[in-house]
């Protein structure tokens, strides 16, 4: 509760706390935590000197901004007509073997969910995916074994 | 396959003379400009097609201190990803159309609204609006550009919920008018552009507005940036004259087999084979008839393609991304969803079809914005032109 809010008073002194900053004090607590907590809302609302209920209208309504826990790295597969056609259901079957989840799911050791996510402007180079902000296009089964085998090996060398 | 594109080269053509343009364009008169904006008939190409010369002449006669000028980054119109690659290949040019416009209507700060799916493109973005703004002081202009980030909604793109995004609100739009050149962000005159439109601007500050009228036909000037993805062996991002008849499109960009064409997305029409001769891709006139407006989102699909599963795919996303707010395009999203598998499932006889297309015709003259609005023409268009593939 102390962490959530230093960071929520931090981000209100970085951004401001007019309604403008709304936004992207949400973003920042995304950037850090993943999603954003009843308590977090509460200690933005109190910092903006705004309803609580007016943060949560503006948290839950952003599909970017997530209100229940997620994993270190968000995995968003986009789902849009065209990537559909290329084979996005193979890509997420390989991801849900490769991770061992089901879409919608996170490991067990909360670093990697899987979700779907609507056209993320890759339409010309599908199917395409997000790692946390990070795009990876024109992706393969085999292709998306090596980038979660490289994130995985990135979290073995950080421990 | 023999290739015959007649490719252009004005938007992504790199000439590093933006400060020569730049300064030369904001030492004119700025009716001079405006003029040369309207005259070149430049409309906006982010697909709803108002004229760019008056909005900012509208913008520059509304009487306020304080005035905004916002670059529509929030590109999510499914099939489109133009304003990607022009932000990361020629943004100077967007900044310089922002820079102008703010000097002629008489704002001081200026936002790109860039949706989340894009944050990758942010750091290098920065660092050419750092330089950027010490041009704007070599040149005296008291003018600054902020990237606001997006968060994950399609319905951003609208402009007045753009706005409510920024003012920290849900992204539901206001009714209009007001317009946002006299009531914008946070209540003040406000330009907002697409992120193409404003590169055109450029080209016709350096060109003059002849060139940019000499392309195209009628009411559909200049040239246009299209995405073109699906079932075609060269997708991509081609910059075409205005005006080109979908034969000739499908012809260039096809596969041999393509049975359709969706030109603007989901929120667009979806055209089938035998209208490909009579369909000319640009603004002519009203949205009726053989001429369609576009964002520039092409996208092709071939004979083995299930129409039923794009429509399906496209009221998915309807239902995901509609804010909620009117109950037409709320409830109307989810029973065209729901009604279309009744039918395919043999729950409800074909003739239900006719129930949902009248349904879509309501949610086109009752929904709040454009989003619900335009569910009919995807839903329709598909429906019409392809029935059986809907109920078999």
């Amino acid at each position: 509760m102390a962490e959530v809010k230093q960071l929520v008073k931090g981000l209100a002194d970085l951004h401001g706390r007019s309604m403008e900053s709304l936004l992207p004090i949400l973003q920042g607590i995304v950037h850090q935590e993943q999603h954003i907590s009843e308590d977090a809302m509460v200690e933005v609302a109190r910092e903006l000197n705004i309803s609580a209920a007016q943060v949560f209208g503006t948290a839950t309504f952003y599909s970017f901004l997530h209100t229940k826990p997620l994993g270190k790295y968000v995995i968003r597969v986009c789902k849009t007509i065209t990537c559909m056609m290329h084979g996005k259901n193979q890509i997420i079957k390989e991801l849900e073997t490769v991770l061992k989840i089901n879409l919608g799911e996170t490991t067990h050791d909360r670093k990697f969910t899987l979700l779907e996510t609507n056209c993320l402007g890759q339409c010309h180079k599908g199917p395409a995916m997000l790692i946390n902000d990070e795009p990876y296009t024109e992706l393969t089964p085999e292709k998306v074994r090596e980038i979660i085998m490289k994130y995985k090996q990135q979290e073995i060398n950080a421990n | 396959m023999k290739k015959n594109l007649q490719r252009l080269d004005l938007i992504f053509k790199n000439e590093h003379d933006t400060d020569v343009i730049l300064q030369r364009t904001l030492a004119r008169n700025d009716d001079e400009v405006i003029n040369d904006l309207i005259s070149s008939g430049l409309k906006g190409r982010g697909g709803a097609g108002f004229p760019t010369g008056l909005k900012w002449k509208l913008a520059a006669e509304s009487q306020d201190d304080e005035k905004y000028v916002i670059c529509n980054a929030d590109e999510g119109e499914p099939g489109t990803f133009k304003d990607r690659e022009i932000l990361s290949s020629v943004p100077h040019k967007v900044l310089s159309g922002m820079a102008v416009c703010a000097k002629i209507i008489g704002a001081k700060k200026g936002f790109i609204y860039l949706r989340s799916e894009y944050t990758f493109l942010k750091p290098q973005l920065l660092n050419v609006i750092e330089e950027f703004h010490n041009l704007l002081d070599s040149l005296k202009l008291n003018f600054r550009v902020e990237i606001f980030m997006g968060s994950g909604a399609y319905i951003c793109g609208e402009e007045s919920a753009l706005f409510e995004s920024m003012e920290g609100k849900r992204g539901e739009p206001r009714n209009k008018p007001p317009f946002p050149t006299d009531f914008g962000y946070k209540g003040k005159p406000t330009v907002i552009n697409n992120v193409e439109t404003l590169a055109h601007t450029y080209s016709i500050f350096k060109y003059g507005p002849d060139k940019f009228k000499d392309l195209g036909i009628q009411d559909s000037r200049g040239s246009k940036v299209f995405s073109v993805s699906g079932d075609t062996p060269i997708p991509g991002i081609y910059e075409l004259e205005f005006g080109m008849s979908l034969q000739k499109f499908v012809d260039d960009f096809g596969d041999g087999d393509s049975k359709a064409v969706q030109v603007g997305g989901a929120s667009g029409f979806c055209v089938p084979r035998k209208r490909f001769g009579k369909t000319v891709i640009g603004y002519q006139g009203k949205l009726r008839g053989t001429s369609l407006p576009t964002g520039g989102s092409m996208m092709i699909f071939n004979s083995s393609r299930s129409m039923y599963n794009v429509l399906h795919n496209y009221l998915d996303f309807f239902v995901e991304e509609s804010c909620g707010q009117c109950t037409p395009c709320r409830v109307g999203t989810q029973q065209l969803l729901i009604g279309i598998q009744a039918v395919k499932k043999g729950e409800q006889s074909s003739s239900y079809l006719d129930k949902l297309l009248d349904l879509a015709e309501a949610m086109r003259v009752t929904a709040k914005c454009g989003l619900g609005q335009s569910v009919a023409n995807s839903f329709s268009s598909i429906v019409e032109n392809f029935r059986e593939e809907m109920i078999y």
